[in-house]
């Protein structure tokens, strides 16, 4: 694969695999994966339930679970522009290396905020729990430093707050206390997986705005998980769609939304209903069903949905990646294919 | 790609396999649950057929024996040429009495051959069940008169071995019986406790709660003491199974009323409501379904304790008394330091309870962990 | 048209338990606080609004799933009598349930795992007929075919389907004795986007097919937009707009709409500089105290004096019924003024 220029990537995933080995067989949650964080944007990763896109969040935050396992591809992180990147897949989660990023160089926010925050701690100790581990300062100060997280992610009263648990607070307060604490020691990455999933539109939109200047005023990276193409498109600089544990399509957002290549992507689009469209229309559903991990259909995982199927040519190969340029890269065969007789044709 | 690690024709199973079915397959995996459901089952099986796997009676005493050490039983004997030839026999044991202290001193008899066998004579033709004439015993010396002490002797030189036995029938059975009769008043109680709520809901609760706060040893005592002493020993044993089910069966009510607080705003049971449902099959079709492998689970926990129970009672001295054989009458013989010193085998019924409450502990918590397939 | 359902002055109160011993008040949450409308033969009306505003209550005590606190539900059944859903029981309670039924939101949580499809789908039909059977089995192979989902499919336990087909399943509960009007709570909101549609085109189907009314409950207003005729917006347990959904969602009466609307996202890239937002300050007043006159006042840009005393009552304007007490004066922005979405 060509590499463009890579200096200014924070992260570079290259093949990334997770597979996990149930006792009912294996399931390759996340399937030669790349993508790419530019350094100071957001890359969306956009999917339905099961196609991995969380287990590729876990992964880069060295969080796999059991029975889980990084089987091959590597996690290049380039803590600066130019220096020698470190494969992050060949660290042990529980690693010195993890240790020291998580909490400090990556913060991750979590869909369920509730689950996330302790019961028996409160919002000030758990935000103050990163400060102290990973930067030497007096308790006072970082007491300081936790009211002004809090009250940066719009907190209001943040001194009271600091003393409150987290079931105190409502729904979107607890992902504000929760960026909070994720942004507490000014990590250069943020991976926040379907943050505003559980939220209402108007609290959904504020977040998303907060994360928005937030990384306006910190120049921090941001992987943003989510299914709702919505979001994708309020907030993305780069997006990759994954599919079945693969990342089917990425490219910038604009291409993404007015140029998609893969037939999932378009189908995808086609099928969402909006708020613009008028009544009455017949959706473009994508027909069937995500097929069950164990059972997996030949060739590309898409072709039994896809609209743009080729017998013979489908469910035959598995599509390897093709770059279309500008950083735009598909896995359809089809454009294997056109590309292969564009290039016979010259 | 061709990831398919299942075969079809199995995924189709899993499709249609109803609770039972996953349950068991979830159970079947953990081992050592698996197996001690075997053990368990195997120790039902002998307190069933006491009488016939016990080679004696277990009331019969021989004063010439008190105390004798476990007789050794081998399978295999030599011939007279010097061949290892099968014989199933045991040896006796040599008595002298120290003159000084007039303690019995016992040392094998290698003369003395007691030949056993299988399917040998009873002592004493007995009535199995209550209504099968036999004079046969699983195995035993092959003329009835020897004497046999796999186990060695008690004090009165009765046979451990069929004693502890025979009392696996009344601990096995004090569990079981008192779990049932828990077994009801728990889901009773506890179902209404759950489904009504409200001040009935308070009352059951209350009372839960008084039961538990009542120290557990005084409280038998003082049932216990209750009992008439003229009772007969079934009797006694039945009011025994009661005095620990009336405390035992707090914890199944508390489990069932939880269950039916959490079913009751299911979307599923509100959904059968507005099937049009009555009250009565919502429960038993849409939410008892839901925790009776719950409550199953439980109820093999519960029945160790109750062993335990009856084996601490009658240990005291309060709960079964001679001549019934239980593994607490039997272990409330081994009560001296005497026994310590010269006769550790009539610890057999305390070997016994611990096995036996360990399987069934570990059979609990895989059905436990069995339970809930959907999790 | 005439209304197939009528709810006048609806109340329901959850009473919590007294803070102490000694307060003499107990206070109750106003989940549904004297709510009225209409819903019409023959057409889908949304119900919309953010977790807290009273939606699912109000379909659930329309379903009598809970107890009404005050007010009517008048049905008219098929065979045209009227009855108070609100005060019915026993057997009329009975047969109004065959003819309104219930979709609910988790597929996992509405079917028992313990059940097969022929029981799940089949329980309904059982109660009301008393089939049983071959005969039950035919009923319920229909079912499936008309949902999507393969006749054979029967014996097979929730647990063997995905979400969507799970969803279908429920969905097939709620066709099974021929209703008129479903209430669908949420019933696409835990499905993916492509499953959704797929979801979204058969309730559609099925809705023609049956001559079905609907009473939509949801919160994504995307999908609102796509299936409903009218739009009630609700706030606190109470309505604050009612009116047809191309008017609602081009010329919104009430802030609390507009504010709805903004924060929808787009899904276009290049909207994103275009778009002018309303953002929402605070946060959902609590429905166990909320605030006085209209409980929107806090957040709103527009009130004024008379909003913090005097609770706006839903009125007629441009056709539809809104509760403010600036409507008439107001010119707000909809979807279209916030950026026409390129098609």
């Amino acid at each position: 694969m060509p590499m463009p220029d890579s200096a200014d990537n924070l992260i570079e995933v290259r093949d990334l695999s997770c597979h996990f080995f149930t006792e009912e067989g294996v399931v390759r949650s996340v399937d030669q994966s790349s993508f790419d964080l530019p350094r100071g944007k957001t890359l969306c990763i956009v999917g339905e339930s099961g196609s991995g896109k969380s287990v590729t969040a876990r992964a880069l935050m060295g969080l796999t679970r059991e029975p889980g396992k990084i089987v091959s591809g590597q996690m290049l992180y380039r803590p600066a522009p130019g220096v020698v990147p470190i494969d992050l897949a060949a660290e042990r989660s529980g690693g010195q290396l993890y240790r020291s990023l998580r909490g400090a160089a990556f913060g991750m926010i979590f869909q369920e905020p509730m689950a996330a925050l302790s019961p028996v701690h409160t919002i000030g100790t758990q935000l103050l729990e990163g400060v102290l581990t990973h930067e030497a300062c007096s308790r006072a100060e970082a007491r300081n430093r936790g009211i002004d997280a809090l009250q940066r992610v719009g907190i209001p009263e943040p001194e009271r707050r600091f003393d409150q648990y987290g079931f105190e607070l409502s729904g979107g307060m607890r992902q504000r206390a929760m960026i909070a604490m994720a942004l507490a020691c000014r990590p250069a990455l943020l991976i926040a997986d379907e943050p505003t999933t559980a939220l209402d539109v108007t609290t959904q939109a504020n977040i998303l705005d907060l994360i928005a200047d937030l990384q306006a005023e910190t120049g921090m990276t941001v992987m943003f998980i989510t299914h709702d193409l919505g979001v994708v498109a309020e907030i993305a600089d780069e997006v990759a769609v994954m599919y079945l544990g693969r990342v089917v399509e990425r490219g910038d957002v604009d291409t993404i939304f007015h140029a998609p290549a893969h037939p999932y992507t378009e189908a995808l689009l086609n099928a969402m209903p909006s708020v613009h469209a008028r009544r009455g229309t017949r959706l473009p559903a994508i027909p069937g069903m995500v097929p069950h991990p164990f059972a997996r259909p030949s060739g590309c995982g898409f072709h039994p949905r896809c609209h743009r199927f080729v017998d013979g040519l489908c469910n035959r190969r598995e599509p390897e990646p093709v770059d279309l340029g500008a950083g735009h890269v598909a896995r359809c065969l089809r454009l294997e294919n056109s590309k292969d007789q564009k290039e016979a044709a010259e | 790609m061709s990831d398919t690690t299942h075969p079809p024709a199995a995924e189709r199973r899993v499709d249609v396999a109803g609770q039972w079915t996953l349950m068991w397959w979830k159970f079947r995996r953990h081992k050592l649950a698996l197996w001690s459901g075997v053990f368990v089952l195997f120790i039902y099986v002998i307190a069933l057929f006491a009488s016939f796997v016990a080679p004696k009676d277990p009331n019969a005493y021989a004063a010439r024996y008190a105390y004798v050490p476990p007789m050794k039983v081998a399978f295999m004997d030599r011939d007279s040429e010097g061949n290892r030839t099968f014989g199933f026999h045991t040896h006796g044991w040599k008595v002298e009495t120290d003159p000084l202290t007039l303690q019995k001193n016992f040392a094998p008899d290698p003369d003395v051959r007691i030949d056993l066998r299988f399917f040998a004579p009873a002592p004493e033709p007995y009535v199995l069940w209550g209504v099968l004439p036999m004079n046969r015993v699983l195995f035993g010396p092959a003329d009835a008169t020897q004497p046999f002490y796999p186990l060695g002797a008690d004090r009165l030189g009765r046979d451990v071995y069929s004693r502890v036995i025979h009392g696996s029938q009344v601990s096995m059975t004090v569990g079981l019986v008192g779990v049932g009769i828990s077994l009801v008043l728990g889901i009773v109680l506890g179902g209404i406790s759950g489904y009504f709520g409200g001040w009935v809901d308070n009352i059951v609760q209350r009372s839960i709660e008084f039961l538990k706060s009542i120290p557990q040893i005084p409280l038998w005592m003082g049932l216990a003491a209750a009992i008439p002493a003229y009772w007969s020993p079934i009797a006694v044993y039945f009011m025994v199974t009661v005095i620990l089910s009336l405390i035992g069966w707090t914890g199944l009510a508390r489990e069932v009323r939880g269950r039916f607080l959490a079913l009751k705003s299911e979307d599923f049971v509100t959904s059968a409501r507005l099937d049009g449902c009555p009250e009565l099959r919502i429960i038993l079709r849409h939410m008892v379904p839901s925790f009776s492998s719950h409550i199953i689970a439980t109820l093999t926990l519960a029945v160790p304790t109750m062993i335990l129970a009856e084996t601490a009672l009658s240990f005291l001295g309060i709960g079964l008394r001679p001549p019934v054989v239980s593994w607490g009458v039997l272990m409330q013989e081994a009560q001296n330091v005497r026994t310590i010193a010269t006769a550790p085998w009539l610890f057999a019924p305390g070997v016994a309870v611990v096995v036996t409450v360990l399987a069934l502990n570990f059979f609990g918590d895989g059905l436990r962990d069995a339970a809930d397939p959907y999790a | 048209m005439t209304p197939i359902l009528s709810v006048r002055h609806l109340k329901k109160h959850y009473h919590l338990k007294k803070p102490s011993l000694f307060s003499a008040a107990q206070p109750s949450v106003k989940a549904v606080d004297d709510v009225s409308f209409d819903i019409l033969e023959g057409e889908t009306l949304s119900l919309v609004g953010e977790s807290g505003c009273g939606k699912t209550s109000l379909g659930q005590t329309i379903m009598r799933v809970h107890a009404v606190t005050s007010g009517e539900v008048l049905y008219r059944m098929s065979d045209g009598r009227e009855v108070d859903l609100a005060a019915a029981s026993g057997k009329t309670l009975k047969a109004i349930h065959r003819e309104v039924r219930m979709i609910f939101q988790d597929p996992n949580g509405s079917l028992n795992p313990r059940m097969n499809v022929r029981d799940i789908v089949g329980e309904p039909i059982r109660m009301a007929e008393g089939l049983s059977g071959r005969a039950l089995d035919d009923r319920v192979s229909d079912l499936l075919g008309k949902v999507g989902l393969r006749p054979e499919y029967l014996t097979r336990y929730p647990h063997a389907f995905s979400g969507g087909e799970r969803q279908r399943i429920g969905i097939a509960r709620a066709l099974a004795l021929n209703p008129r009007l479903v209430v669908a709570d949420e019933a696409v909101s835990a499905l993916d986007v492509s499953i959704q549609a797929q979801t979204l085109n058969l309730l559609a189907d099925l809705k023609e097919e049956f001559g079905l009314t609907f009473l939509f409950i949801a919160h994504d207003l995307s999908v609102v937009r796509h299936i409903s005729d009218r739009v009630a917006v609700m706030y606190v347990g109470r309505m604050v707009e009612l009116t047809e959904t191309e008017a609602l969602f081009t010329r919104p009466r009430h802030p609390y709409t507009e504010a709805l609307l903004s924060a929808v996202p787009i899904p276009d890239p290049r909207m994103r500089s275009k778009r002018r937002r309303v953002r929402l300050p605070g946060e959902v007043a609590s429905p166990i105290n909320p605030p006085s006159g209209c409980a929107f006042h806090p957040r709103c840009r527009f009130a004024s004096e008379i909003c913090k005393i005097e609770a706006p009552q839903l009125r007629t304007v441009d056709g539809g019924l809104v509760a403010c007490h600036h409507a008439e004066d107001l010119t707000l922005d909809g979807v279209d003024s916030l950026g026409v979405a390129a098609e």
